[in-house]
């Protein structure tokens, strides 16, 4: 089985990398560009009838810090 | 004292922590340990882990670091009432192992920063900063991607309250709260610092603002 784990920046947490992102955007001429928060993606490949709850704390403990990151899992 | 250095792939001040560690602490007072050891030297004073890439910085400064074998060990030791030292890359461990609070991000201006910076010693109440009065400007170099020292303000109220930020920028190379440059854990243990203390021993480093912090330590062991 796949899973997808979504890590990014919680709210509130500034962001140097988006916001350079965003710079450049104007940079370049993209017009109305508010706001770029970057994040990462992962991708695991997994023992068949691995829990969501097994995967959660694979993000607790390693994938996310939780003092600046959440984070999402999709199972496909 | 004695004192064990902590090596992991990418650790790149490993070396120059030992030599100030022995500069202060005599020739036999500082091994290093590999990253590998599930246990540390038995009868340690302190624990030293060192600036570098620790895995290459792979998914967080520190992140890989935090989980490797010696990890577990390290948070015994500290949980024993153990002195740990974690300097730039170390100061990252320590804030992904927990025994220290925050976070470190990318610099709020996205560059590599690399030269002396000066810095106000915030406390002298702790046997790592003992050697300098609270006040006290000194000078030592950073060199650091991920230096962006971070908390909620539920936790920077609670440094601040309990006299745990040791030091601070004069003026802020990377972006952290409250200029915040280094910080103790709740029993003034466990010393996380961005800038670099063994880089300023020797007059040909260009300053020798370190040596009270390394000379402060040697003087607690030796009279424990």
């Amino acid at each position: 089985m796949k899973a997808r784990v979504h890590v990014m920046l919680k709210n509130g947490v500034l962001d140097p990398q988006g916001d350079a992102v965003r710079h450049a955007l104007g940079t370049l001429g993209f017009d109305g560009v508010n706001g770029v928060r970057q994040g990462k993606v992962i991708d695991l490949d997994l023992a068949d009838g691995t829990s969501e709850e097994t995967i959660r704390d694979m993000c607790e403990k390693l994938l996310a810090n939780t003092v600046i990151e959440s984070y999402s899992v999709e199972i496909a | 004292m004695r004192a064990a250095v902590i090596q992991f792939p990418g650790s790149n001040c490993d070396r120059d922590m030992a030599v100030a560690l022995r500069s202060v602490g005599g020739d036999n007072s500082t091994q290093i340990v590999w990253h590998k050891e599930t246990e540390l030297p038995e009868g340690l004073d302190l624990v030293a882990i060192p600036g570098g890439f620790s895995f290459g910085d792979y998914l967080r400064c520190g992140a890989i670091a935090a989980q490797s074998p010696i990890a577990k060990a390290i948070v015994q030791h500290a949980e024993r009432g153990g002195y740990v030292l974690g300097v730039c890359n170390g100061f990252q461990v320590l804030t992904e192992t927990g025994l220290l609070p925050g976070a470190l991000m990318r610099n709020a201006g996205l560059k590599f920063v690399c030269k002396p910076v000066d810095m106000t010693v915030q406390t002298a109440d702790s046997d790592f900063t003992r050697g300098y009065a609270q006040g006290d400007k000194i000078t030592v170099p950073v060199a650091h991607h991920d230096g962006n020292y971070t908390i909620d303000p539920e936790g920077l109220a609670q440094l601040q309250g309990e006299d745990r930020i040791a030091f601070t920028y004069d003026n802020n190379p990377n972006g952290a709260l409250a200029d915040i440059a280094g910080i103790l854990s709740a029993n003034r243990r466990v010393l996380g610092m961005m800038p670099h203390p063994e880089r300023a021993m020797e007059p040909a480093h260009g300053g020798t603002d370190g040596v009270a912090l390394f000379r402060a330590l040697a003087d607690t062991m030796a009279l424990a």
